[in-house]
């Protein structure tokens, strides 16, 4: 039966069918969804870690035990998890381990576009990529088996288009694969220099027999085709090269790490020229060219940013392969529609109270709150990894002299994920700058997943819920502050204070997503225009339910109104008017 | 249209306007009208608020999950600001259907942009057979803002030899069983739109 699946439901998929017991995972675009859809199949163990090093560590530990495991993460978590990744090349596996990373090209929800694909040839492992969903589902499998015989860990690498594109997958059933159990081996398992310097040498084997097996796998095939010009691509640039050039002839790599170098050569062999097309590095390219076979490829192809259908069309028109068309013209005719806090988020309060207390420096992290960063609130100054807030603010602090009036702040997922550490290096090195956790208990900005602030697990279970206020405590800071950010002037109040003391303080601001777990039911908000005075103090808070309206006071100034369909009753903006023109709903018609 | 010949269907809009799920059933549809489906969309930083698209393609045997610029068969805007935005994404014989329904970005309130007044007359004197539903209208006769998609999917239906029964059920399976009715009328109200 075929059915329409997204490539990170076909990877959930070929997880079920080919024998997976256990599935971890750190939620990020583009990788979400994997777990998310794991989760549907009873036969897997799966579960949320607080960050990618420990979701690859447990997967680790599952295959050791004897297990198919799979941990799945974005691109940027795999640099969390290079640690243990970059033994465990060393260590092997005992059960099936492929680590699933989720590239984001064109960076659509990232801070980078790094290539992961070069993770593979750094550790000395494989890595697969799909074109499509079909491929995704089935390369879990060749994953698995690869892992297996050749004592590897693998890397899936996956791209935003290849993870949230869908394309019809012939599905099939589970095939059990039995838990081997854990057998003891020190000289293995145990990466002491003296082991370690053993399994060296057993990488360097493994690559070679690695390098035998790309020749000969059917994850590297040739389509023939027309024409003497030959293309040497893989992973979603395929199916762009095919939509521009239906009858190219195709070197397909499914394995871009090791390169079946042979093939290559005797591919080349037939054609006048050979172009590689890959989007961003030239991974594929480069390793080619070291083996002195000459091809072409980034002279025409760009190296930064995702591939489309007309970019490739366009480095063919550069290369010769194809006449130029009538280009379009992407002028944008109308007015930019940026993404903005959802109405009542619990963060609008406190970035308010950070703004009205005038803070000098908002060091930032990432989730929804880096929204702050824009318009309206432009109340972050710096944003660089999960975590980076805390250390950020020290650093500022530590080079200006000051921590005064310095600021970082982070979320609840954030700070569990990465923040804990920089905590403790507050403490530990005599920090005095002001450290806030706007703490909605679920991590919202990749669409509501449960960590470990919110009380229950990946399968719905109760289960223990964090206390940052007791870790706090635990780890030595001294000043820490619950609030609640919908109560402006406390709020306010406790944030100017702190800011402005000689001490390290913790600010954990407390208040619901609007939109996750569920949405939040409050009494909502309107204005009665009448008594509008259009001082647009409500517009200050950054609200998207509060607009200016067309009508006009007597002194020619446009009234504000709010949206009742979008309000969630958070009531900031209450708070705001002194004339008594914001009202709770239930007051209408007074 | 005859079976199986290949369409770029794109979908445009604003989160929260139900687009994935029109997409969705449209991809559905054609599955099982026995064509070959893909279909893409960037999730993420949308959902709060920004530009949502969708690009459906279909035909015997599809490669990329993305349409070519100024390649699409056919455009369904949701919104209109949107529908300018992404004329150039459509051939130039092209099918362009746009609500009427504004959605103004709430970066206007800052005071750094003003909504365009006449973003109809703009989207006319580009493409004079452009058409614009009376979407507004529609949706306050239905008693229900959430159907956009499936008037949408409606007007879609127009332009293939499809039984509307077909197209139908694949709607009743995938929306929720209390609004089924108002999709019914949603999807009729799509048909008859596209008539006037
Ligand atoms: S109460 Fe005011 S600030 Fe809160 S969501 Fe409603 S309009 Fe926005
Ligand atoms: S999803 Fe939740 S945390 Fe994110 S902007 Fe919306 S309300 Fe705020």
């Amino acid at each position: 039966m075929k059915v329409l699946l997204s490539g990170n439901e076909a990877i959930a998929r070929g997880a079920y069918e080919y024998g997976c017991v256990f599935a971890s995972a750190y939620p990020g675009t583009p990788s979400t969804e994997i777990l998310e859809n794991v989760q549907h199949y009873k036969e897997i163990t799966c579960q949320w870690s607080p960050n990618e090093k420990v979701a690859t560590e447990v997967a680790i530990g599952a295959s050791f035990a004897g297990a198919r495991a799979l941990c799945a993460m974005k691109h940027v978590g795999v640099n969390v998890a290079a640690d243990p990744l970059m033994t465990l090349t060393y260590i092997g596996v005992k059960g099936g381990f492929v680590l699933v990373s989720a590239d984001d090209p064109g960076m659509h929800s990232s801070q980078n576009e790094q290539d992961n694909r070069n993770y593979a040839k750094f550790a000395k492992i494989p890595v697969l990529e799909p074109s499509d969903s079909q491929e995704a589902k089935d390369f879990v499998g060749k994953a698995f088996e690869i892992s297996e015989r050749f004592d590897t860990p693998v890397i899936l690498r996956m791209t935003t288009r290849t993870s949230h594109g869908k394309g019809l997958v012939e599905i099939g059933d589970r095939v059990e694969v039995d838990v081997k159990g854990f057998e003891r081996d020190f000289s293995k398992y145990v990466a002491l220099p003296m082991n370690a310097r053993k399994r060296r040498v057993v990488v360097a084997e493994r690559e070679k027999k690695l390098k035998d097996f790309a020749e000969e796998t059917d994850l590297n095939v040739i389509e023939d085709g027309k024409g003497n010009v030959g293309f040497i691509t893989c992973g979603i640039s395929y199916v762009h090269l095919k939509e521009v050039l239906p009858d190219a002839p195709v070197l397909k790599i499914g394995m871009p790490y090791p390169l079946p170098i042979k093939k290559i050569k005797e591919f080349v062999s037939r054609f006048e020229k050979v172009i590689v097309v890959e989007e961003l590095d030239p991974f594929i390219e480069e390793q080619i060219k070291a083996e002195g076979i000459k091809v072409y490829g980034k002279e025409y192809f760009p190296e930064i940013g995702e591939f489309s259908p007309e970019i490739v069309r366009n480095a063919l028109v550069k290369a010769g392969v194809l006449k130029e068309e009538n280009k379009v013209k992407a002028e944008d005719k109308a007015i930019p529609r940026p993404p903005v806090f959802c109405p009542g988020c619990p963060h609008l309060g406190i970035f308010y109270a950070l703004k009205k207390a005038k803070a000098k420096i908002v060091t930032g992290d990432i989730g929804c709150y880096t929204l702050a960063a824009i318009k309206p609130f432009e109340m972050m100054d710096t944003c660089v990894c999960m975590g980076a807030s805390i250390g950020n603010a020290i650093g500022m602090e530590k080079a200006l002299g000051s921590g005064k009036g310095i600021a970082a702040v982070i979320g609840d997922s954030t700070f569990i994920h990465s923040g804990l550490t920089g905590l403790v290096e507050a403490v530990y090195n005599k920090s005095t700058v002001t450290i806030v956790i706007s703490d909605n208990s679920i991590t919202a900005m990749t669409g509501g997943q449960p960590d470990a602030r919110t009380g229950w697990n990946c399968e719905g279970e109760p289960t223990g819920k964090m206390d940052f206020e007791l870790v706090a405590r635990a780890i030595g800071v001294e000043h820490v502050y619950v609030v609640d950010p919908t109560k402006m002037d406390e709020t306010y109040k406790i944030v100017k204070r702190e800011l402005e003391a000689d001490h390290l303080s913790l600010i954990i601001s407390q208040g619901p997503c609007v939109l996750y777990p569920q949405k939040v039911k409050r009494e909502k908000f309107y204005t009665e225009l009448e008594n509008c005075t259009a001082c647009a103090m409500c517009s200050k808070i950054g609200c998207q339910a509060i607009y200016r309206t067309m009508e006009k006071t007597e002194k020619g100034r446009f009234k504000w109104n709010i949206d009742t369909t979008l309000c969630t009753g958070c009531g900031l903006c209450i708070q705001m008017c002194k004339f008594d023109a914001i009202r709770p709903i239930s007051r209408k018609g007074e | 249209m005859n079976k199986m010949e290949s369409k770029n269907i794109l979908l445009i809009g604003v989160g929260g306007q139900g687009i994935v799920l029109a997409s969705e059933i449209m991809s559905e549809f054609f599955k099982r009208q026995g064509y070959d489906v893909k279909k893409s969309e960037v999730h993420g930083m949308a959902q709060r608020g920004g530009i949502v698209s969708s690009h459906v393609r279909i035909g015997k045997k599809v490669y990329s999950p993305m349409i070519e610029k100024g390649k699409a068969d056919i455009m369904l805007s949701f919104e209109k600001m949107e529908a300018l935005r992404w004329l150039y994404y459509v051939k130039p014989d092209g099918i362009i259907v746009s609500s009427n329904v504004k959605m103004v970005p709430p970066i206007v309130s800052t005071g750094a942009f003003e909504y365009p007044e006449d973003v109809e007359d703009r989207i006319l004197k580009e493409r004079p057979d452009a058409k614009i539903l009376d979407i507004v209208s529609a949706l306050k006769e239905l008693g229900n803002d959430k159907v956009t998609n499936v008037i949408m999917i409606g007007a879609l239906s127009t332009m293939f030899d499809f039984e509307p029964e077909k197209w139908l059920e694949v709607i009743k399976e995938a929306v929720p069983k209390k609004v089924v009715d108002v999709n019914i009328k949603a999807f009729n109200k799509g048909r008859e739109l596209m008539k006037n």
